[in-house]
């Protein structure tokens, strides 16, 4: 093997690649060392499926967090994802190019404010807001789902953009040659042909709503429970970890890895759904 | 012969300008129904320009603008009356890279009637089996139509195309941009099988690059050159004895 400039290259970036899968390789490795023990000792069923979690007095049933993970994340993609992929079609496909210019930036600083400031925003304004009109606690999964929904947004809609973008001209001017109207060509042709973009966007979006943490803690309620309305609080799997670090030790601190593990697994079957169904579609067409 | 038919396009001081430049600089011309007319010219010349100006095609292009008159049946499509969806689905386009819709091939036969808002299966699958019919593809994807059509090789997908502008109901005039630059010379001698019967019940009109199509396929043939169209006439005529030495020096390959 010769050592010249194309092999030098090929090596350093495959040496890179290696090292980000290494990296969260190791990370799962981790997880699990510390977590799996403990699943075992405690017991899957009384783990994941009971409803008390007491670490003090060795109970620890984590489906209400699971649930309220869940719940959490549905809600926000339910709010964030039709208004990311609509704003998205807006500004591609109706808005003059100028508005593109001023909002898509707009949109993509909503990334960049930390999540502390929505929390903070949510427990002044939404909180009490939804107290009032809608009963309540105000902390609830409701609340967690609007700003979720909200943070979501600028991954939605700059994912979205750039796939609807990316859609061929020609496309477009097919579907109008043959006497389509301006939304019928958008919806029968570039929404199809920009799909997998759009849900790549969903997915990512989904990943970041279940792992947001901060202004989950801030708005959601914390409480234990297995919710029964949107307007009851939570405690999502993530705030659960956060919020009993500081003090757990033993058997309390091996709960939370093994949390981690349950966090981990729920991520990586909703993006086997999520990516499973682009290729159904696909394979349907 | 030409005047004998009234002119399906009646085309008057035709001007398309594109920012500040003017891409076409009045055309006028009568083109007659049920004939193939070919306009052949070098790039630049403002071929695709003009078909596009035909289905309106250009209002898509910011700062884009058409003068002059274009009477369809001795209506102004360019009249601020005039529904420019119901006038696409009479003025049909083949584009020059076929552009098969991510879709079955069957919807995108259907795409057009679809829209129109036909329903009915048994009907859908008339328009498909007598559109891919007349296009020459039939043969070759009876079996599949479920098939995605991207999934076509280019000379099948443009002839999946050409079947996707001839399901159109409303359908009276066709237009195609250089339909055959990227086939094979198979593909090639069916799209131009398909022309020279379509011809009977529509009014065509090709775009062509390729001067020895023109000769085969066309009635008429027009000559432009940067903007200008410098000479029109039946095709014999233009490709043996025509008035204008461009032309000449064209068609016989001189420059271009």
């Amino acid at each position: 093997m010769k050592f010249n400039g194309e092999n030098i290259a090929k090596y350093a970036l495959m040496t890179v690649a290696f090292s980000a899968v290494a990296s969260l390789l190791l990370i799962a490795v981790f997880i699990f060392k510390e977590g799996l023990p403990f699943m075992m000792k405690v017991g899957l069923k009384d783990f994941l499926f009971a409803s008390d979690w007491d670490p003090l007095a060795g109970k620890f049933g984590i489906y209400p967090m699971i649930v309220a993970s869940l719940w959490v994340t549905f809600g926000a993609m339910l709010i964030g994802a039709p208004l990311g992929i609509a704003g998205a079609i807006f500004l591609n496909e109706f808005a003059p190019p100028m508005m593109m210019k001023i909002i898509k930036p707009t949109i993509e600083l909503l990334a960049g404010i930390p999540s502390v400031v929505f929390g903070f925003l949510g427990v002044m304004v939404l909180a009490p807001w939804i107290r009032a009109t809608l009963g309540g606690p105000g902390l609830s999964v409701l609340a967690a789902s609007i700003i979720l929904g909200i943070m979501v947004l600028p991954t939605v809609l700059s994912i979205s953009i750039d796939a609807i973008a990316s859609v061929p001209n020609s496309y477009r001017e097919g579907a109008l040659a043959l006497g389509a109207t301006r939304w019928q060509s958008v919806y029968m042709v570039t929404i199809k042909a920009a799909r997998s973009g759009i849900i790549a966007s969903i997915i990512l979006a989904m990943g970041r709503a279940l792992g947001e943490t901060m202004a989950v803690i801030m708005v959601a309620g914390n409480t234990v429970k297995v919710p029964h309305a949107v307007t009851d609080p939570v405690r999502t799997l993530t705030a659960n970890i956060a919020l009993e670090m500081a003090n757990a030790t033993g058997m309390a601190r091996e709960a939370l890895f093994a949390t981690g593990i349950v966090l981990f697994m729920v991520i990586m079957v909703l993006n086997g759904i999520a990516l499973s169904a682009i290729k159904g579609k696909a394979r349907k067409k | 012969m030409i005047q004998a038919s009234p002119a399906k396009i009646t085309i008057r001081a035709l001007r398309v300008f594109h920012g500040q430049e003017e891409s076409l600089r009045g055309i006028s011309l009568d083109i007659p129904a049920n004939q193939v007319l070919g306009i052949i010219g070098p790039s630049g010349a403002g071929k695709t320009t003009f078909l596009r100006a035909l289905n309106r095609l250009n209002d898509l292009v910011p700062d884009m603008h058409a003068e002059g008159q274009i009477l369809l049946d001795g209506k102004d499509i360019y009249h601020p009356a005039c529904d420019v969806v119901a006038l696409r689905k009479r003025v049909g386009m083949l584009f020059a890279l076929p552009v098969a819709l991510p879709m079955s091939i069957y919807e995108n036969v259907v795409y057009g009637p679809r829209l129109s808002g036909v329903r009915k299966k048994t009907h859908l699958d008339e328009v498909v089996e007598r559109s891919l019919k007349a296009a020459f593809l039939w043969d070759e994807v009876k079996d599949r139509l479920r098939m995605s059509g991207l999934r076509l090789s280019g000379g099948q997908q443009q002839r999946l195309c050409l079947a996707r502008v001839l399901a159109m109901e409303e359908l009276e005039v066709i237009l195609l941009d250089e339909p055959c630059s990227g086939l094979d010379p198979i593909s090639t001698s069916k799209i131009e099988d398909a022309l020279t019967i379509l011809k009977e019940r529509y009014t065509i009109i090709l775009v062509t690059n390729n001067t020895k199509q023109a000769a085969r396929v066309a009635d008429e043939t027009a000559f432009f050159l940067m903007g200008d169209m410098v000479e029109y006439g039946l095709t014999e005529k233009i490709f043996t004895v025509p008035d204008d030495k461009r032309t000449n020096d064209y068609v016989t390959g001189r420059f271009g």
